[in-house]
């Protein structure tokens, strides 16, 4: 018989997790950098769903879809900004946007 | 348990293909999403990463929660990547240039973030396995929403007119 473990859902998610984390921290276009962020929530994602099959409940699905949500108005904020970024100073490279440094 | 039984058609063999084929494709376009130097090829990867997503949902029983992967992300947010790129014209190929260094400090984090999950995923739920049979149904997650979680449900629907609003302050020009 065949087993379908917890496990191998976590390990997916971890590895979209981590190569997320790769993409926010390598990444210097604004718009990628939204991309990877959105790795990582997918990751989560993944998680919340294989938990909630898990333990016979319907919690983490309902999170699930909150965390989609969330998601959809921070691609939406974040593009805004980055739209606003490139109005003001014609690049989308997060390192050379420094304004802010002291 | 005897022979017949062995020899019986389990249907848990057939999702275990479809999920090592599936997660192997969203692997392998992650690493692309995040390595590809074209920008319009790296949203079409992770259209591939998100649809692998929904797809396990979809193993996983939450039928409502992929189509709504489907729906949100495949269907808008992508689209909404694609505006972003176009609308800020960023050139293709414009990460050539990121510093080595940088990208060795950042592989380096992702492999670490990585071990040490594997380490306590595995260290926990070692062999736990999912043997939920049948899906949850969408009436069942419609019930949940509006009885248990009616209060996170109404903090979203405020939270999605705040990004609404907001991104519309921050993006007009005035």
């Amino acid at each position: 018989m065949t087993e379908v473990y917890l496990n191998q859902f976590l390990i997916l998610a971890a590895v979209l997790f981590s190569i997320g984390v790769y993409g926010v921290l390598a990444r210097r276009n604004g718009v990628m950098v939204l991309m990877s962020i959105e790795l990582i929530l997918n990751s989560v994602n993944i998680n919340l769903v294989a938990f909630s099959a898990f333990r016979g409940t319907l919690g983490g699905e309902v999170f699930a879809l909150f965390v989609i949500a969330v998601a959809a108005a921070e691609v939406g904020v974040g593009l805004a900004l980055v739209l606003l970024l490139y109005r003001n100073s014609k690049t989308i490279d997060f390192s050379e946007v420094d304004a802010m440094k002291g | 348990m005897t022979d017949a039984v062995i020899l019986a058609y389990d249907p848990e063999v057939p999702r275990q293909i479809a999920f090592f084929l599936i997660a192997a494709v969203m692997v392998f376009s992650a690493f692309r999403v995040v390595t590809t130097k074209n920008v319009v090829h790296a949203a079409l990867y992770l259209v591939l990463v998100l649809a692998g997503v929904a797809a396990q949902f979809i193993l996983l029983g939450a039928e409502f929660v992929g189509v709504t992967q489907v729906l949100v992300y495949i269907g808008a947010v992508i689209v909404l990547f694609l505006f972003g790129i176009m609308l800020t014209r960023a050139e293709l190929g414009d990460d050539e240039s990121v510093a080595t260094e940088r990208r060795g400090m950042a592989a380096l984090t992702g492999v670490l973030l990585f071990g040490v999950m594997t380490y306590a995923v595995v260290d926990v739920f070692d062999d736990q396995t999912i043997d939920r049979t049948e899906a949850s149904t969408t009436g069942q997650i419609g019930d949940a929403i509006f009885k248990e979680y009616i209060i996170p449900f109404e903090a979203v629907s405020v939270l999605l007119l705040a990004a609404l609003i907001g991104a519309i302050v921050i993006a007009r020009k005035d």
